[in-house]
């Protein structure tokens, strides 16, 4: 029997310890006419052998194409130790540290990561993970309009420049609370939200303000403006940050003149595999005066009886399992497996090597458009800076050039009109730290073939100056 | 244990591990740039390998230790389900990868969706809730949504039992709802009359997990069914406590409308120090229209994620893509190698654990908290007398019980039973270690007795003695920085 240990001999004197003549007595306080057949739609089983071989057949089927998407899952070089260390059964099958003394182990990771992110972020406390990066948002909305004194709103503003699935999750999880969310334009030449264009929302009463850097677009925001803009109209700011860019960028506690109340994102790039879309994990920061709003476990360092340091789970009142019905958020489980490969992952690349990282996908992504835009009818959608990703506008529809290029085996971006009709035919490509120039240089080719093919700008021989 | 932190000095790098440099950012205005890199460790590989694998080694887990944690399933977690879930066709697969280069990912949502469908008895089933607590989230917004497709609006009231988890009132809330806890008998069962009392127009649903946390099956179940579904409410089935019934009795046959499962206690992924798990939910007929997405689809030999043009009624999406794909591919695995003849083993096996062990316990002389019940796939003992009489408490006993190398039961949950230790020992243990876990209770029972300050000043053994909470919460040290140590 598949990983249950019993012998014939052990059942019988464990039937005759308990005073049973077989197992099915044990059953005996469930109805009767409730006792289900033998589920007919379930396979029989299969040895690790055979479950092996399918998985192998189905993982292959899948491939290995280069992938030139991000839109929130950005494929990074993960350092081998990460995952051995991470899958040694001591962190991979512990449970919740609630029994601080046998987690001791678990319990200062956990703390050496919240130091890790607030040194990232430069805010002042983290706790020990979220979800993801979207719900991770939602939970910051929920933190602010409770957090903000100032205002007794329950609207917030939201960029459509942010993700469009942060959006969707974020109204997903707020809305049964009568949370109205606002949302601001971009602008259509920079793609930003133009600070200019706040001033129509001066003089109402907003909860908070959710500041995404980079966008969806992979464009920089004017940060310090839009903070400054929030703090003076009573609303709080929540960044929406990428971790890896916080390595090169200006951190939200430094945003603006006081910086941002909540920051928040999603911890991926932080040694997590692209794997479909998670696990992940998401991260949650915050000022000192905001902690007892935050959701989620935080960990604490203490002393024991003996007067030596150790870890434990702290503030422990906001959560369910205490406050029940009155609970910051309904969250129990976390991510911490993710957060224990995050820790390792930024303790190997440390501040210089992440910031190595996100300095080599700019280059690659600049690189990258250059080579696109070379292309006769190929362009930049938007003027202004990017991180590590840009959304560029095709002379023929996208839909059949993606297909194109995902028959030779390339990702070639995401199609945004899905998201963002009103750009046209438009693309969002990223490239990170992998891609190597024969990727690209694939890339470039194909893709100019393809919209040749489509019957886009005439296919021009033209010298190549990358 | 020094912190990595502590073990940086300025200059060092795990070299191999970042691209060369320099850090060109020329796109970049720099007002937008960070002045320096941010104050991560600064140390080598072999170093960040010894801390952490040292860390490790501090750790209780499944792997090292019986780990009898009621309400938490902690079974064996297979090592081939880890293994083939990172399998690197399944790793390198981006979120947004066209439906072609998916069919292997999506044929094993598809299957697992249809596995759980099938033990479950429902309907239909959603795999993007990512733990318990956002399955019961998505549940009670779909029974929400179900209302108010109904214009029924003065539905604003979710009944939970007092044994109930605390994410089940947390949940509610978070959809907008009110919060009505109803009493349980001396039996353990549901007192059937405070629930009637209650029961009215509006009434949304109530929330429920059979068996109950206090280790017994709720008997009336049948009854309460009839009870809430004529107030006009739907039932909820939190799945915390589906190892007891698997292959045995379905939620969907007992009445539920909407459940949720947790993959990382049930089918036997990590709990990975806090997470991820999975929280798939299932639905009845009715609301099926309202299940989160995506959800994957077969048509014909081809499989693709469903959407919000194909479910205009969705409660909607609860992450950015798809939930904890890694951990669903993890149960996948798990459900075959079980197969439909080991589904029913789980319980059966869970369950002569538990039965055994109480029975044992009683022996040595502890007290169940519910003697005439029978015990499903954990139970409850309660040491109110050792507290009355020795002085020795429920944390008392369970540090204690780390010092013989046995993680601790539950401790005070439910919150109904004074004193209590809930009990979990899973199917995957062998009588021998429960015949050890017992004689360890007699042990701590004779010293609670002979020498309780033996007992009340565990753990002795483990790199902490018992911590200083109340000063964790007083003087928060959240965080290390430079010069805080």
């Amino acid at each position: 029997m598949p990983f249950i240990p019993h012998t014939e001999e052990e059942v019988r004197e464990m039937l005759e310890a308990i005073g049973v003549q077989a197992i099915d007595d044990l059953f005996d306080e469930i109805p009767e006419e409730l006792r289900c057949g033998g589920l007919e739609a379930v396979p029989t089983g299969m040895s690790e052998m055979e479950v092996g071989q399918l998985m192998h057949r189905r993982a292959r089927q899948d491939g290995h194409a280069a992938c030139f998407i991000g839109a929130g899952a950005y494929d990074h070089h993960v350092p081998a130790a990460v995952w051995q260390l991470a899958t040694r059964g001591e962190f991979y099958t512990a449970y919740t540290p609630y029994q601080a003394e046998a987690s001791q182990g678990t319990l200062q990771l956990l703390y050496e990561y919240q130091s890790m992110m607030t040194a990232l972020t430069a805010m002042d406390v983290s706790n020990a993970s979220l979800y993801d990066g979207a719900s991770a948002l939602a939970e910051a909305v929920l933190m602010a309009v409770r957090a903000n004194r100032k205002s007794k709103s329950r609207r917030v503003l939201l960029p459509r420049s942010l993700h469009p699935a942060y959006r969707r999750v974020v109204h997903t999880i707020v809305h049964n609370q009568d949370i109205e969310l606002v949302e601001l334009p971009f602008d259509s030449s920079g793609g930003h939200t133009d600070p200019a264009l706040l001033a129509s929302y001066a003089g109402q009463d907003f909860a908070a303000l959710v500041i995404p850097q980079p966008n969806f677009f992979g464009v920089l925001e004017e940060v310090d403006a839009l903070t400054d803009w929030a703090h003076a109209n009573g609303a709080l700011a929540i960044a929406v940050v990428n971790p890896v860019a916080l390595a090169v960028l200006k951190p939200p506690g430094e945003w603006g003149r006081a910086g941002v109340d909540i920051c928040c994102g999603d911890g991926q790039p932080l040694g997590a595999p692209l794997s479909s879309g998670g696990p992940y994990f998401g991260f949650l920061c915050c000022r000192q005066s905001h902690v007892r709003q935050m959701p989620g476990r935080i960990i604490g360092r203490t002393l024991d009886l003996d007067g030596n340091t150790g870890y434990s789970l702290t503030l422990q009142a906001r959560e369910q399992h205490i406050r029940r019905s009155k609970a910051t958020s309904n969250i129990c489980t976390n991510q911490g497996l993710m957060v224990t490969a995050a820790t390792i992952h930024m303790a190997l690349l440390g501040g210089e090597g992440l910031a190595r990282v996100a300095g080599a996908c700019h280059e690659n992504t600049a690189g990258l458009v250059r080579r696109l835009c070379a292309i006769p009818g190929v362009e930049p959608l938007f003027d202004r800076p990017v991180f590590h990703e840009r959304a560029l506008r095709l002379p023929v529809p996208v839909k059949g050039v993606l297909r194109s290029l995902a028959a030779h085996n390339l990702l070639g971006g995401l199609d945004l009109s899905r998201d963002y009709p009103e750009l046209g035919d438009a693309i969002l490509v990223c490239a990170t730290e992998k891609r190597t120039d024969e990727e690209m240089t694939a890339f470039a080719e194909k893709l100019e073939r393809v919209i040749g093919l489509q019957g886009g700008a005439p296919c021009q021989l033209q010298p190549k100056e990358w | 244990m020094a912190l990595i932190q502590e073990q940086s000095r300025p200059g060092r790098r795990a070299v191999a591990q970042a691209p060369a440099g320099p850090v060109r950012l020329e796109g970049i205005p720099a007002a937008m740039r960070r002045q320096a890199p941010p104050a991560l460790p600064e140390v080598s590989e072999m170093q960040v390998v010894r801390h952490y694998t040292r860390l490790s080694q501090k750790n209780f887990s499944i792997d090292t230790q019986f780990y009898p944690l009621g309400s938490c399933t902690m079974k064996y977690n297979p090592r081939g389900a880890n293994e083939l879930a990172m399998l690197p066709g399944f790793l390198g697969r981006h979120p947004e990868a066209p439906d072609g280069h998916s069919q292997g990912f999506l044929a094993c949502m598809h299957d697992l969706q249809e596995i759980l469908r099938e033990v479950t008895g429902m309907c239909a089933v959603s795999l993007s809730p990512m733990a318990g607590a956002q399955g019961e989230f998505a549940g009670v917004a779909m029974i929400r949504a179900y209302h108010r497709s109904r214009g029924d609006d003065a539905r604003q009231e979710i009944l939970v039992p007092d044994a109930a988890h605390g994410t089940n009132p947390a949940s509610a809330v978070m959809c907008g709802y009110r919060v009505r806890e109803i009493p349980t008998g001396d039996d353990g069962d549901i007192d059937l009359e405070a629930l009637q009392a209650v029961l009215g127009p509006h009434t949304a649903g109530i929330m429920l997990t059979n068996p109950s946390t206090l280790g017994v099956f709720e008997r009336h179940i049948g009854d309460i069914a009839g009870m809430v579904h004529d107030a006009g409410g739907l039932l909820y089935y939190d799945g915390a406590n589906l190892n007891a019934i698997l292959g045995k009795v379905r939620p969907g046959d007992m009445g539920f409308d909407v459940i949720h499962m947790n993959l990382h206690k049930t089918f036997s992924t990590p709990h990975g120090g806090g997470g991820p798990g999975a929280g798939p939910v299932g639905v009845s007929e009715r609301l099926e229209p309202f299940l989160p997405l995506p959800l994957v689809v077969r048509e014909g030999e081809e499989y693709r994620w469903l959407t919000e043009e194909d479910r205009p009624h969705s409660i909607g999406r609860l992450s950015a893509f798809a939930g904890n794909a890694g951990v669903l591919l993890r149960a996948y695995v798990y459900a075959r190698m079980l197969g439909r003849e080991g589904m029913s083993r789980v319980a059966d096996y869970s369950t002569l654990n538990a039965n055994y062990m109480l029975k044992r316990l009683q022996e040595a002389g502890f007290d169940p908290a519910y003697p005439d019940r029978r015990a499903t796939h954990e139970f409850i003992v309660t040491l109110r007398r050792q507290a009355r009489e020795l002085g020795v408490n429920t944390m008392d006993f369970a540090k204690r019980l780390l010092d013989f190398g046995f993680h601790a039961p539950t401790t005070y949950f439910p919150l109904l039973v004074p004193e209590c230790l809930l009990i979990e020992p899973t199917e995957t243990e062998d009588k021998a270690t429960l015949d050890a876990f017992v004689a360890a209770m007699a042990r701590i029972q004779e010293e609670a007795e002979r020498e309780p300050d033996k007992v009340k000043g565990a753990p002795w053994s483990l790199p902490v003695r018992r911590l200083d909470d109340v000063r964790a919460a007083r003087e928060l040290d959240l965080a290390w920085r430079p010069h805080s140590s």
